[in-house]
């Protein structure tokens, strides 16, 4: 088992105990930080993938733009989440059943698949190519519309996220 | 070097956990981070896939690239929305709690 190796089953690891303990936690300010963790072992998994772009892109968006989102939103709507509350509705057994029946249908599909076991070498230099993705994205040829759609998508949803969330704020004063 | 199916069952076992949360958490703020854990199990998917293809081809693949980083805009998009439509909510309702957004029921 090489280095590598170890590294992925440790991130994995962690990736995925952190995700149970996001939806396992009682508190959600506790589920906010599991989930900052569970991000990370994602990041590592891209940088074990050698997508060390998008290992620091996921860093900046989601731990550093998004995490904190929820955790802002954790702490203006707290008041409700008392003790004695639990997180989880009452028949939480039945969509965890759901999910690892789920689990194992996928499992047992995908392994279907002729190049499951297939290795992930190492790509040759300069694996991104990230002059080359930077072109693609405002090439006419290429990406530029799904490009674009995205920026217009991303800028409204922004603004609107600003004009819902000071609207009350408005009304109130 | 490591296989394929590795990742693949990672993101899966990901991509269940965050699907048990959004049915069987109780506040609005847990079921879009566990939304987000189920879009984070599709970004593995596909870097993963982007790996094998440039693999395959020899030469890096950009399509892969540009899915991956669609999917980051839109899940930023959707916390940025979701997160104010809670904040919005909880100041009328005074909860976050969505068996208690009860408001069409007069």
């Amino acid at each position: 088992m090489s280095g590598l190796q170890v590294v992925f089953l440790i991130a994995a690891a962690v990736t995925i105990f952190s995700g149970v303990m996001v939806v396992a936690s009682r508190k959600m300010m506790h589920s906010a930080l599991w989930l900052i963790l569970s991000l990370m072992g994602v990041a590592v998994l891209f940088g074990s993938l050698q997508a060390g772009f998008f290992a620091i892109v996921q860093i900046l968006v989601y731990i550093g733009a998004i995490s904190i989102l929820i955790i802002f939103t954790v702490m203006l709507t707290r008041r409700m989440m008392d003790e004695g509350h639990p997180g989880l509705i009452k028949g939480w057994w039945l969509p965890a059943l759901m999910g690892v029946i789920l689990f194992g249908l996928l499992a047992v599909f995908i392994s279907t698949w002729d190049n499951f076991q297939v290795m992930l070498n190492e790509l040759p230099a300069n694996p991104e190519n990230l002059a080359g993705f930077g072109a693609a994205l405002v090439d006419p040829a290429g990406y530029v519309i799904p490009f674009e759609v995205a920026s217009v998508l991303l800028l409204a949803a922004l603004v609107g996220a600003i004009y819902i969330a000071v609207e009350g704020k408005e009304k109130a004063g | 070097m490591i296989p394929l199916s590795w990742y693949l069952i990672a993101a899966a076992a990901l991509f269940c956990i965050g699907l048990v949360g959004v049915l069987s958490r109780k506040s609005a703020v847990s079921i879009l981070m566990c939304v987000e854990l189920m879009l984070n199990a599709v970004n593995i998917n596909l870097v993963a896939f982007w790996h094998y293809h440039s693999q395959l081809q020899g030469v890096s693949q950009v399509a892969p690239q540009v899915f991956v980083a669609i999917v980051f805009i839109v899940a930023a998009a959707e916390v940025a929305i979701g997160l104010a439509l809670i904040i919005s909510a909880y100041r009328r309702r005074e909860t976050s709690v969505v068996d208690e957004m009860t408001l069409l029921k007069g």
